[in-house]
């Protein structure tokens, strides 16, 4: 089950700022869920193999020729901030 | 046997960029950005754009596999693409598809000059994945206020390469640095002078402690200095009673130092699982069909190079180390005397350019072989030769041009034996001295003698011609 | 009001794709079902025009179209109905949308939906819920919602959805309409903003099965851009024969459980009764592993959109915070741009991956999803198409399941295998409970989209409540 300390670690992973609201409003619902989850547990899937994708391809390339890309403008276009063609992000530190 | 009194460990990821591929890894964005504006060589794909798919660049996976094979490693029959998830400006999708299980090519080595003889190298993995954007900061990335981003570089081939970590000290990765270059340039699939092209993350223990991984290498110089500095600061670390922690550290080139970069973040949980919008490869039987086509590497040139043209081995292995030297010499080899040709480009020549910071680009294989002609014919003497040589890489033109302005023609043998003579009637007391047994006596004379022609004669003659004349 | 593509190309014959768009948009305006987050009136318009002058070519020249807003239209704000992406503007149109735009349909607006694919209401839309139109107190389903209501209400007669477990089918169901999801890797996925990549497909909305099967016919097909697309050639309009003689119908005993309405149940067996009376033979089948599938589904398609969301850090585009580092900017943007439930989904979709936890959940979870395929190979062995009800209950009021996510989950509960196994399924309508519209799945194997489409077409020829409508609309 999910503590609050479990709960901020992984807010940390997901990268979304949990107010201690949210934490005590969401922690029961994740535990309720993972609850569900235990279902799980019950499957028995000795000598399964995982699906990691559902169809049967494999081998699908492109060849090395270009393509259009889009111009510096389109690229920009929706940045909220950019500075000489660079996109503009907060300081790392 | 070396001794390794630090205990210290050192293993290499070296991030090779494909930039020889004409493009990106998952999408057709052409890979000749580096003289464009930022932002410029880009596509939803590349830019991470919602709804945007990756597509696998064909010739990317061939050039992996001739790296594979070139390490001597096993190369995969099947192999899958990862999503590895973590946060950077630099990542737009903030994940990056990279191998993990399965990767393409593993279970190789690479033998190296270690501290005591022959150093046979690991090879954990060689695997495909994309580079980062590229971040630039206004000053140093701890004081700067702000990060643009820069995203053409975004999704270039890579394919990272990661030692064991059999190194014992900086110098014996510096060497396994210059190695693994000179190989992956062999196989003519990136070029390494432009910029972004090779990039290392160091790791680094000492007394069997943590270690700590350096990143922002862009240089074996670097490299070399980066671990100079970490076995001091960790031994600093030890020396005041302290633990070494398991850290990423940022290296600083200009001030040649190592940062470090923690923040919250722990260990790293990247959260590895197989892309799902990228099928996996099947790939049995595309080796041997690569590896018939690999072109002859290093360490099979040296050893050619040795039997081919009767060079030592010295030679051999100075003159393979880089490819477009080895290519040059065989050239110049191919209208002149092998054994002076390796002379002439790896003890003079490279020393010319090592100085002056150039590479091998900036002569050419005729004017060696014009020189190389004037000294068989002793037309020159190897003074005038090395003249030559300077001349051309500092101020250009032809050898011919040079040794008529320079009047570096050896002179003709009874100018010799005028000076020969004069030189004789000029210093008497030489003259007694040396018919008196004094054999240095006749040093003296030879000088006169090359001092009256300018330099232009040759020392060995004059001394014959001197030698003539006393009796 | 004209509603199929046979109808409306009569109209747009007669007089002009102009005047059938601006009466969809009329409409459109008027509407408090809140179908619609972008209405594309201008370019609509516009492009009507130019259909009107360069002669109706194509097989939807003219015909108005909805699209759900997590599919990329270039120069058309696109916002997955999340605070996170306002005023996002894409530089590139989805694969689809070439499709359709070279087929001549017009794009009348953007879709509202559950936020970034979420949901089975259309409740946790960033622009409020949508309404049913056959009863405004109640969800028209989710996730694509929107879509669906467009079409039953009359805003839209065609729309397109994206099904991830259940996001067409489900409100195909709801609103009484006609809703496909094909096998996976037959629509390509190019421009679809992800939820969970390995489950979901578009899907398109009609209100008959033809007009289904003909954009389809448009949409479908190998797209290189995209690695899972497949290179199948198919005529899907072909497969539209009025003849089940012979088809082997598979009852899967699992999908009448015990949450099932009953008004859900006696609707789709006797529509199965109606199928036998036509020449078909039905077979009760097991699929055992189905009680699995629910949780399995959800482990897997959280885990992926923690993954697919993570780009969603307000630098490149959408929503953009006061500046602080970057590690800190970053989760302050997605705490201030993201909704609960997708925040939920990725915080339980982040521990399902995380280290420690990722053999219990994804792994496991993964496995059971073969263990679900093979149910449905097994099933096919004896029968080429299996029947369900699409949902287990009739659409629920606005609000009475959003506060409870086992619930909501459980609506689910007869979709989400048919994403596993990577099946396609069609949705039609086959009855009513207190007046709200009952839908019924026809399932097929990988690629059987022709069984599928057929049997529904003849369901559909031989009944009517495909061609009711909600009052007022």
């Amino acid at each position: 089950m999910i503590g609050k300390k479990d709960l901020e670690h992984i807010g940390w992973l997901a990268r979304i700022e949990l107010s201690e609201d949210d934490k005590e409003k969401y922690a029961p619902k994740l535990n309720c869920v993972l609850d569900y989850f235990s279902e799980l547990d019950k499957a028995d899937t000795e000598g399964v193999e995982p699906a990691y994708h559902i169809l049967p391809m494999s081998n699908v390339f492109r060849e090395d020729i270009p393509t259009a890309s889009l111009s510096q403008e389109e690229a920009l276009s929706n940045a909220p901030k950019n500075q000489d063609g660079f996109i503009k992000a907060p300081r790392m530190m | 046997m070396y001794d390794n009194p630090d205990g210290v460990m050192i293993g290499l990821e070296v991030h090779v960029q494909l930039n020889k591929l004409k493009t990106k890894v998952f999408c057709g964005c052409s890979t000749d950005y580096h003289n464009d504006p930022p932002n410029s060589h880009v596509c939803p794909v590349c830019l991470g754009l919602p709804g945007s798919l990756p597509v696998i660049n064909k010739k990317a996976v061939e050039a992996a596999i001739k790296i594979g094979l070139a390490l001597n490693c096993k190369v995969e029959e099947h192999t899958q693409f990862y999503r590895k998830n973590y946060y950077y400006p630099d990542l737009p999708k903030g994940f990056q598809i990279t191998q993990y299980d399965f990767p393409i090519s593993s279970g190789g080595y690479i033998t190296i000059e270690g501290e005591d003889g022959e150093l046979k190298v690991g090879i954990t993995r060689a695997h495909m994945e994309e580079d980062p954007g590229r971040l630039v900061h206004e000053g140093t990335i701890d004081k700067s206020k702000y990060t643009l981003i820069d995203y053409n570089r975004s999704g270039m081939a890579l394919i990272e390469i990661v030692s064991d970590p059999d190194m014992r000290s900086p110098k014996e990765a510096r060497r396994y640095l210059d190695k693994l270059r000179n190989i992956v340039e062999y196989l003519d699939i990136f070029d390494g002078d432009l910029e972004g092209a090779l990039r290392v993350d160091a790791n680094i223990s000492i007394m069997g402690g943590q270690r700590a991984e350096i990143k922002n290498i862009s240089s074996h110089k670097g490299a070399e200095r980066a671990l100079l500095f970490e076995i001091i600061r960790q031994k600093n670390v030890l020396r005041r009673g302290g633990v070494v922690v398991q850290e990423t550290r940022h290296f600083d080139e200009a001030r040649e130092i190592t940062i470090s970069m923690r923040s919250k973040e722990e260990a790293h949980d990247y959260r590895y699982f197989p892309e799902p919008d990228l099928v996996p490869l099947k790939i049995s039987g595309w080796a041997p069909a690569i590896k018939a086509t690999l072109p002859e590497l290093p360490d099979a040139r040296r050893m050619r190079f040795v039997e081919q043209y009767g060079i030592t081995d010295d030679h051999a292995k100075a003159l393979t180390s880089e490819l477009k030297l080895a290519i040059f010499y065989e050239d110049v080899a191919k209208k002149a005397d092998p054994k002076m040709a390796a002379v002439w480009v790896c003890d003079v020549l490279k020393g010319e350019l090592n100085y002056r910071d150039l590479t091998v680009d900036a002569f050419k294989k005729e004017h060696m072989h014009t020189i190389i002609e004037l000294l068989v014919s002793k037309k020159i003497t190897e003074e005038s030769a090395v003249d030559i040589i300077r001349t051309l890489l500092d101020k250009g033109g032809l050898p011919d041009e040079i040794v008529k302005e320079k009047g570096l023609l050896k002179v003709e043998g009874d100018i010799v034996a005028t000076a020969a003579e004069e030189a004789i009637q000029e210093n008497p007391q030489a003259v007694a001295d040396y018919r008196a047994g004094k054999e240095k006596a006749l040093n003296s004379l030879v000088g006169a003698v090359m001092k009256k022609t300018k330099g232009r004669a040759d020392a060995r003659t004059a001394r014959e011609v001197l030698l003539e004349k006393l009796g | 009001m004209a509603t199929t593509i046979n109808e409306l190309r009569e109209r747009i014959y007669a007089d002009s794709s102009e005047e059938i768009v601006t009466e969809y948009l009329e409409k459109i305006e008027k509407s408090k079902l809140n179908a619609f987050i972008t209405v594309s009136k201008e370019n609509a318009l516009l492009r009507a025009r130019e259909i009107d002058s360069q002669g109706h070519e194509g097989p939807l020249a003219g015909i108005p179209i909805a699209i759900k807003d997590n599919i990329s239209t270039k120069g058309i704000q696109t916002t997955c109905a999340s605070k996170i992406l306002t005023g996002y503007i894409p530089p590139y149109d989805a694969h689809v949308i070439e499709k359709l735009k070279a087929a001549g349909a017009i794009i009348i607006g953007k879709a509202n939906m559950d936020e970034f694919a979420m949901g089975s209401s259309t409740e946790t839309s960033f622009y409020g819920p949508t309404l049913n139109p056959w009863d405004t107190d109640r969800v028209p389903g989710g996730s694509s919602g929107g879509s669906a209501a467009a079409v039953a209400g009359g805003e839209a007669p065609l729309a397109l959805g994206s099904d991830t477990g259940g996001s067409v089918r489900c409100p195909a169901s709801f609103c009484g309409v006609v809703g496909l999801k094909p096998t996976y890797g037959v629509i390509s996925r190019y421009g679809l903003i992800s939820y969970a990549n390995s489950l979901e497909q578009i899907g398109p909305f009609g209100s008959c099965v033809r007009d289904v099967a003909t954009i389809f016919d448009v949409i479908a097909g190998h797209d290189p851009r995209d690695s899972t697309s497949v290179n199948r050639e198919a005529n899907y309009s072909l497969a539209l024969k009025n003849d089940v003689k012979g088809m082997k119908i598979g009852i899967p005993q699992e999908y009448f459980g015990e949450g099932t309405d009953k008004d859900v149940e006696k609707s789709v067996r006797d529509a199965i009764n109606t199928l036998e009376e036509f020449g078909a033979t039905t077979i009760d089948v097991k699929m055992p592993n189905t009680k699995y599938a629910l949780s399995a589904y959800y482990v897997i398609a959280m885990s992926e959109a923690s993954s697919n969301l993570a780009r969603f850090d307000g630098m490149r585009y959408g929503l953009r915070v006061e500046d602080s580092d970057w590690h800190t900017t970053f989760s302050q943007v997605r705490a201030a741009g993201f909704g609960d439930e997708v925040k939920r989904r990725i915080l339980l979709g982040t521990y399902a991956l995380s280290a420690g936890y990722h053999d219990k959940y994804y792994l496991k979870a993964l496995k059971i999803r073969t263990l679900i395929k093979q149910d449905f190979e097994k099933a096919f062995a004896n029968v080429d198409v299996l029947i369900a009800p699409t949902m287990p209950y009739p659409a629920f009021k606005i609000g009475e399941k959003i506060d409870d996510p086992i619930s909501l989950f459980l609506a689910d509960v007869d979709t989400v295998p048919v994403n596993l196994a990577g099946v396609p399924s069609i949705s039609v309508p086959c009855g009513f409970s207190n007046g709200l519209p009952i839908g019924m799945q026809v399932i097929g194997k990988h690629f059987d989209e022709a069984a599928i489409l057929r049997t529904a077409y003849t369901f559909e020829e031989n009944t009517d409540f495909h061609t009711k409508q909600p009052e007022g609309y």
